[in-house]
């Protein structure tokens, strides 16, 4: 098994030549259980050292698709390439990559240090004692645990084990690391903190990394590409601010960040910017990105922060009754009442509020936007 | 209601307490109590039969126990893999074997390797080599042991299952990931997990071997167990000797059933 060799710490990583190449491939990769599709013609590829995720709800087939990589399920049709090598028949243990498993799967009688020198004790021939404690140590180090050694798992925290996990698995120096709901089980301030040494980790590596993840927000703060993945299929693939500005469908827009949506007809079609006639008679401006022709339906995407709340009415603008006002620090929510839309989430910075008292509930309100902040997507 | 519980323990353990009360008796009667002496002890350890009866049974207790424990673990092991249907199948067969009575093992053993005895024991004479006396297959040691590592295996096999069911499956794929093969992961995943467990099976098999006396009557040949032993020599009457091998024996075997209980429970902790 040839492993590459750490990259020196001060080397960028994600230089243009080492990015181009792809380090694995699914290629029309389709599996089945029975009658159950959990992956469908799934085609991808992964570049050399980027932080990739595979974001969707439960049952999209996201771990199937990590699983396939892994070599714990074959796929029924396609195939499956890691370094430009077909490895479709090629049992987990042969495959040089690593996974962090959502409950850790650590060994319950090994020590912190048996645990991480595990895959390297497999190696044939074994390397020398001294160089496995050295790599141990090293991979202890960059998850800052060193110290550590000797402890026993069960006297570790959840986030203690968490960085044992990875540890193990990085310090085999992987093509690959899969990555499968890893922080899932951490608490909203310890996750965080995952988040962030878990970034800095894989840029210091240089290793491509996996995340499997429902968490949208941490698939948009981690990842440099993003596969949107829904009923088996990849719905989009890009990089989380294109994901967040141009999604594809309404059911991204709506997966990646949260948004206000309100079905309709096309009215008119302009250059980039169209109309739409919603459901209640009022006609919407918003970029057509799925250009959409005239009369067919559409459905209009608008995210709470491009909409702006004042007091005073304004040219276009349309007067809303505030519902709910919920503090959220640096912005607050507002939910407004539209006659005609219904219910509408508007995101207001605070520093609008300085001096300012806000709104309370029960106030009247205008909310406008401009129609470019505004998308008209194709509804599913 | 605590009354009631009081006198099931009572019905249920004073015949064993007399035993042990009585192996202390001074006089030659097992059922007058005249004063204390440890003399039915001294007499049970230094009597040859006893002796002989106590060494064939640890032999044939040790060999059954770990062979019990060898191919119960294996097939435990085997078992993990199948799912469906036929794992509910196997399940209840396993179980079944625990609950058939020791009678009717016994005598399906005898007849069973009486039959195969006497196929085999006329083909050895024919191949056998002109001039030199065949060997003539029967009872005895090996049939004992064999009839035990049977009935102790399925014992083995449901402990080593219930700990495995405990293990989680990820730990296994954990493995595989880190380039361990599957004979890999059994023997540095696997294993030492339910170590516990097949010790905790071996002795459990080893007392059960050691205290069987239904099986051990039919198939045993012309060898005596201890079991054996005290059954043919209450028939020339009891004497505090025999109270003082059962409760010896009892005390074995309590010792070793406690000692399986124990390792059990620790290897559930961790």
């Amino acid at each position: 098994m040839k492993i590459p060799d750490f990259p020196a710490e001060n080397s960028e990583p994600s230089t243009q030549s080492q990015r181009d190449t792809c380090i694995a491939e699914l290629k029309g990769v389709t599996k089945r259980f029975g009658d159950v599709v959990a992956a469908a013609d799934l085609d991808l590829q992964l570049r050399q050292g980027e932080f990739i995720s595979f974001l969707g709800p439960s049952g999209c087939g996201k771990t199937t698709a990590l699983r396939m990589l892994a070599g714990f399920e074959t796929p029924t049709e396609g195939e499956v390439l890691i370094d430009g090598q077909v490895v479709n028949a090629l049992e987990p243990y042969n495959r040089p990559v690593n996974m962090v498993f959502q409950s850790y799967a650590l060994f319950p009688h090994l020590t912190v240090a048996d645990n991480i020198a595990y895959g390297l004790k497999q190696k044939r021939p074994r390397p020398p004692k001294s160089e496995i404690a050295d790599k141990v140590g090293k991979a202890l180090e960059t998850v800052r645990l060193a110290g550590f050694e000797h402890r026993r798992i069960w006297e570790m925290s959840g986030g203690q084990q968490q960085r044992v996990a990875l540890a193990r698995a990085i310090v085999n120096e992987p093509k690959l690391l899969l990555l499968d709901e890893p922080l899932a089980a951490l608490d909203r301030k310890l996750r965080k903190e995952m988040q962030i040494e878990l970034q800095d980790i894989q840029r210091q590596l240089g290793i491509t990394f996996i995340l499997v993840t429902h968490d949208q927000e941490e698939a948009l703060s981690l990842s440099d590409r993003i596969f949107v993945m829904r009923a088996g299929r990849i719905v989009q693939i890009g990089t989380p601010q294109d994901l967040y500005d141009n999604p594809g469908s309404r059911y991204v827009a709506d997966f990646v960040g949260t948004s206000n949506f309100f079905d309709g007809r096309i009215d008119a079609v302009k250059g980039e910017i169209s109309t739409l006639q919603t459901e209640g008679g009022l006609t919407l401006d918003g970029r057509n990105t799925a250009n959409l022709t005239k009369g067919e339906k559409g459905c209009l995407s608008l995210r709470p922060e491009q909409i702006r709340i004042s007091g005073e009415a304004t040219d276009g603008s349309m007067e809303v009754t505030v519902q709910n006002r919920i503090f959220l620090g640096e912005h607050t929510e507002y939910l407004v009442r539209h006659e005609a839309l219904g219910n509408i989430s508007v995101l207001a910075p605070r520093q609008s509020e300085l001096g300012a008292r806000g709104f309370e509930k029960g106030d009247r309100a205008h909310l406008s936007w401009s129609g470019q902040s505004a998308l008209i997507l194709r509804p599913d | 209601m605590r009354a009631y519980a009081i006198c099931v323990y009572l019905f249920l353990y004073t015949p064993i307490a007399i035993i042990a009360v009585f192996s202390f008796n001074a006089g030659r009667h097992a059922s007058q109590l005249q004063g204390f002496s440890m003399q039915w002890y001294g007499r049970a350890l230094k009597n040859p039969f006893v002796m002989e009866a106590l060494e064939t049974s640890l032999i044939v207790a040790l060999i059954s126990a770990t062979l019990a424990s060898i191919l119960g673990t294996l097939a435990a092991v085997g078992l993990q893999g199948i799912r469906g249907p036929a794992r509910a199948i196997f399940d209840a067969i396993i179980y079944v074997a625990v609950m058939i009575p020791g009678i009717v093992i016994g005598i399906a053993t005898l007849i069973a390797l009486v039959t195969v005895f006497g196929v085999l024991n006329p083909w050895l004479a024919a191949i056998w080599p002109e001039g030199a006396t065949p060997p003539a297959l029967s009872m005895g040691m090996g049939s004992l042991i064999a009839a035990h590592t049977m009935f102790t295996m399925a014992l083995v096999i449901i402990i080593v299952r219930a700990r495995l069911g405990t293990l989680e499956q990820a730990l296994g794929e954990a493995s595989a990931d880190l380039y361990a093969t599957p004979f890999g992961t059994f023997r540095q995943v696997t294993l030492p997990l339910i170590a516990p467990a097949v010790l905790a099976g071996f002795l459990l098999s080893f007392t059960f071997s050691f205290d069987d006396f239904i099986i051990a009557f039919f198939v045993a040949g012309s060898e005596t167990t201890l079991p054996i032993y005290v059954f043919s020599s209450i028939r020339r009457g009891v004497t505090p000797e025999i109270n003082a091998i059962g409760t010896m024996v009892m005390l074995a075997s309590l010792i070793l059933l406690i000692a399986a209980q124990l390792i059990l429970r620790r290897g559930d902790r961790k």
